[in-house]
């Protein structure tokens, strides 16, 4: 069993394990935090608050060197720094946004940009200490292979705590996303609610920073809640779906980086999880644009077969030259030119084909010897179903909605698709059409 | 400390000229495009914009790479007979420097330009919010430029850090053959005269399309055009910038200054005025700063041997400090300002309410049993002192009392007061206690002219809800 491949997926390795259990508690804090933020509309504020850790970071080392010079690579207080400076640039970006000129994007860019501009600023002065940055390195960029088990022991106890409150305050939180006015209204606080999820973000980015860094932190509380999205609409099972995918997200890069160490975990990660972005994207039950493609395809289907019935019947009328279409056979045994179809619909000729091979499977229409198209009895009904429900519309719409008997046809034509049949039998008390008899009204219109 | 500072500025050298003058040149660059952005609130694009651009340029670095050892390979075959070819001339050095600038450009407008369409097509077909399309799509590529980087970075002398930092003072040394220009300089003139003149060409329609583009759709104008070139050219601002000062710090001169100036001035001309002129001004305040501060402070907590510091980071944070000031001190809405209106307010209510309870207290005709009130907040203290010194109030024996001038400024108020609550009584079903509350806060507001229109609504009331008598108008 020495195939590095193997022995990787199977866990073997001890280091392995435990940078795995690091990333992947990551990940699922990053998903579920993340599923509130984006549903606030708040999903880049992690942004400013990873770049705001820097300074932070930077500053607890200067500090720790001056008091106490070669103990700088501490990593509690560097992540301790981390925490306060991605806290006082969330509350700055709030300050900020006090002034009426200042809008929200700007006060969120202004805060990352000046607040990362002075941690590079405390960088290159750490880099200028005898004792070098290389501390501080694995924050910005991420180590995650070098990750202890003390790490990842404070790892634990800071997810669990961050999920713990998540679990807690789900109903609140839950609230403050939908209706944060209604929460204010039943007497919540609702301003400390958000400053204890603007918390748990920051909360998140430290936990984060020492296996994906700092600049890419940001992409654990964006990407998985929005897959997640695709899946669901309901908040609870999107929280769950998110928080797997960040934490799977999660374990997918570290095994790639434990098998190619030239892969930076951080990295990897983040790409993993807009891999799973991707597909949930396409196959998400909810909202995927595969589903809604084909549901579309299927009503669009179900509109032309409609529409082709009606143009069907429409024809009919025109060669029998007769007024009032009563039986039946008049319906089946009357051939319909395709030219005539292609008149009335103004579709194009490979269109009215696709529409007429469907007809054809479905076996509304049917293509005799004489190599004309007739309507089969199914067909019949339907056809005279579509053409009483469009001109029941029309003559609604010219009794009831004063519309111009010319205007009425293309109105018609965007609604009887839907017309449910209680409401055909309100039309027909309406009109005083005869239920039993089905019969077809004549158009409104020449 | 003033010597120090000069002392350490005295290290000054041509070298430092230039680095500043390069770092002002990109900022005022980057200005120019970040005004626009922040007025059509999209600043957080030029944030996305400069992330998503990295793996553009990590492959065009890759790219510039192997044709320049191609080219390398192909002059050492003909070095034999064009000798003369290795002393180069200004033109061709320039002539390399916009080919690199070229292959950049391209290398991150394509990235831009991905990462915008993938921005639309995620957020149309997938029905999200714009800011969380925006998240997924800048995260994913700036994973994938970090990833590239460190794949790529022994073949291509591409430095993460320098990406991300900048390093404004190892471009300064990049100097065009013969000439001692920096080429950073060049390249970020040449964006700043492209983007001056397109703002200058293009001035309406970005304007009709920033302020209204509902109108320009219905003159032609096809906003969404506008909306796109912007970001080309933002995105070509961030690359000829990102060498100088990196590719996050690009963030700070883009949105920084235009904030700046948007807090000085209403007026869209002088907005692309200001906002350069102090990203420029930010800009050499931050290579001063780089050279002098750190030494200064590190010194004195006792950290040895801090000479300089990231003068790109330092601009961020000069042009963050000017920012600041703005907040501050702007004379629209400042800070400053607003706490002053609001002193004004409080102590002009203070006075008015001092005047209108030694009005009251008169009209009661009570024998002065009352020692005198004192001031019970700051506002009501300055306000007595005030009242006081223009000799609308004097201090008796026992208590403060109106001088003749004072009464007639208390009658008005205490007018005001009294026909506020007739009206409310009129109109409104409130029991007698609460509608002293309500007349207490507008009895400061009411002009003569509402004044006057009240007492005629309500035919002239010389009694009050509550029994007493509304004084007669000052004249």
């Amino acid at each position: 069993m020495t195939d590095p491949l193997l022995r990787v997926l199977l866990l073997q390795d001890y280091n392995t394990r435990i940078v795995l259990l690091g990333t992947m508690l990551f990940g699922a804090c990053g998903g579920v935090v993340g599923t509130f933020m984006l549903l606030r509309k708040k999903a880049l504020v992690g942004d400013v608050a990873s770049h705001a850790a820097l300074p932070g970071v930077a500053l607890a080392y200067l500090v720790l060197e001056v008091l106490a010079p070669g103990t700088g690579k501490s990593p509690p207080w560097l992540l301790a720094g981390a925490g306060l400076g991605a806290a006082s640039g969330l509350l700055c970006a709030k300050l900020i946004q006090r002034v009426r000129l200042i809008k929200e994007d700007a006060a969120l860019g202004i805060v990352l940009s000046i607040f990362f501009g002075f941690g590079v600023v405390l960088l290159t002065i750490v880099q200028r200490l005898p004792t070098g940055s290389a501390g501080l390195n694995e924050f910005v960029f991420g180590k995650a292979a070098a990750l202890t088990v003390g790490d990842v022991v404070s790892i634990a106890i800071a997810s669990g705590l961050v999920l713990a409150v998540c679990f807690a305050l789900f109903k609140e939180f839950s609230l403050l996303c939908f209706d944060e006015a209604y929460a204010a209204a039943l007497g919540w606080p609702v301003g400390r609610l958000d400053l204890l999820l603007t918390a748990l973000v920051v909360a998140v980015t430290v936990i984060g920073m020492p296996s994906v860094g700092l600049l890419l932190v940001v992409a654990q509380l964006v990407i998985p809640p929005t897959a997640a999205r695709f899946w669901t609409d309901r908040l609870g099972t999107m929280t769950l779906v998110s928080g797997l995918i960040g934490a799977s997200s999660a374990a997918a890069g570290s095994l790639v980086s434990a098998l190619v160490p030239r892969l930076a975990a951080g990295a990897v990660i983040v790409l993993a999880g807009t891999c799973a972005f991707a597909v949930s994207m396409v196959f998400g039950r909810q909202r995927g644009v595969l589903w809604h493609w084909l549901e579309q395809r299927d009503s669009e289907r179900h509109i032309g077969q409609l529409d082709l019935l009606r143009a069907c019947f429409e024809s009919v009328e025109e060669t029998q030259r007769r007024a009032v279409l009563t039986g039946e056979s008049d319906l089946t045994a009357t051939p319909i030119p395709r030219e005539s179809l292609l008149t009335t619909r103004a579709w194009s000729s490979a269109r009215l084909s696709r529409v007429l091979v469907a007809a054809m499977r479905d076996g509304v229409v049917r293509l005799d010897a004489d190599n004309h198209y007739r309507l089969t009895h199914e067909g019949a009904r339907r056809a005279r179903l579509a053409a009483r429900n469009h001109r029941l519309w029309e003559l609604y719409l010219i009794h009831f909605a004063d519309l111009a008997p010319s205007r009425v046809d293309r109105a018609a034509d965007q609604i009887e698709h839907v017309l449910e049949p209680e409401l055909i039998e309100q039309l027909e008390n309406l009109l005083e059409q005869d239920t039993l008899r089905m019969t077809v009204p004549v158009s409104p219109h020449p | 400390m003033i010597a120090e500072f000069l002392q350490l500025l005295s290290g000054w050298q041509g070298l430092d000229t230039w680095i500043a003058i390069t770092g002002a040149l990109a900022a005022m660059a980057c200005a120019l495009p970040g005004t626009w952005l922040l007025l059509r609130r999209q600043s957080l694009l030029g944030d996305a914009l400069s992330h998503a651009v990295l793996p553009g340029i990590v492959v065009a670095f890759l790219g510039m790479n192997w044709l320049e050892q191609s080219d390398r390979g192909a002059s050492e075959v003909v070095r034999g007979s064009v000798n003369e070819v290795v002393a180069q001339s200004v033109t061709g050095d320039l002539a390399r420097v916009a080919r690199r600038q070229t292959v950049l450009f391209v290398g991150a407008a394509i990235s831009g330009i991905v990462a915008a369409l993938l921005t639309e097509l995620i957020q149309r077909w997938g029905r999200l919010e714009r800011s969380a399309a925006l998240g997924v799509v800048f995260t994913s590529m700036f994973a994938l430029g970090l990833l590239l980087i460190r794949l790529f970075a022994s073949r291509a002398h591409i430095d993460a850090d320098c990406v991300l930092y900048g390093n404004l003072e190892t471009t300064a040394f990049d100097t065009l053959a013969g000439t001692g220009i920096p080429r950073g300089a060049i390249v970020n003139a040449a964006m700043l005269l492209m983007n001056g003149l397109l703002v200058l060409v293009f001035f309406k329609e970005l304007r009709l399309a920033t302020f209204d583009a509902e109108l320009a759709e219905s003159q032609g104008l096809r906003a969404g055009w506008v909306s796109l070139a912007l970001m080309t050219v933002t995105a070509a601002t961030v690359v000829a910038a990102f060498e100088s000062v990196g590719a996050i710090l690009v963030i700070a001169m883009l949105i920084v200054p235009a904030a700046t100036a948007r807090l000085l001035t209403n007026r869209l001309s002088l907005l692309l005025v200001l906002a350069p002129l102090i990203a420029a001004v930010g800009a050499v305040l931050g290579h001063v700063g780089a050279l002098t501060l750190p030494s200064m402070i590190c010194s004195r907590i006792g950290l040895r041997g801090i000479d300089d510091a990231s003068t790109a980071g330092m601009m961020a944070v000069t042009t963050g400090v000017l920012f600041l000031f703005a907040v501050i001190a702007n004379p629209q809405q400042g800070l400053v300002r607003g706490l002053f209106d609001q002193l004004r307010l409080q102590v002009r209510i203070a006075r008015e309410d001092l005047l209108g309870r030694l009005y009251r207290r008169e009209e009661l005709e009570r024998v002065p049993d009352m020692r005198r009130e004192l001031p019970r907040t700051w506002a009501a203290w300055i306000a007595r002192r005030r009242l006081l010194r223009k000799g609308l109030i004097q201090s008796g024996t026992l208590r403060d009392e109106l001088t003749d001038a004072g009464r007639r400024l208390a009658q008005d108020i205490v007018r005001s007061h009294r026909l506020w609550e007739s009206y409310m009584a009129r109109h409104f079903d409130l029991p007698g206690e609460q509608l002293h509350a309500t007349a207490e806060r507008v009895e400061h507001f009411l002009d003569p002219a509402l004044q006057a229109k009240l007492a005629e609504e309500l035919n002239q009331p010389s009694i009050d809800p509550h029994g007493k008598s509304i004084p007669p108008v000052v004249e």
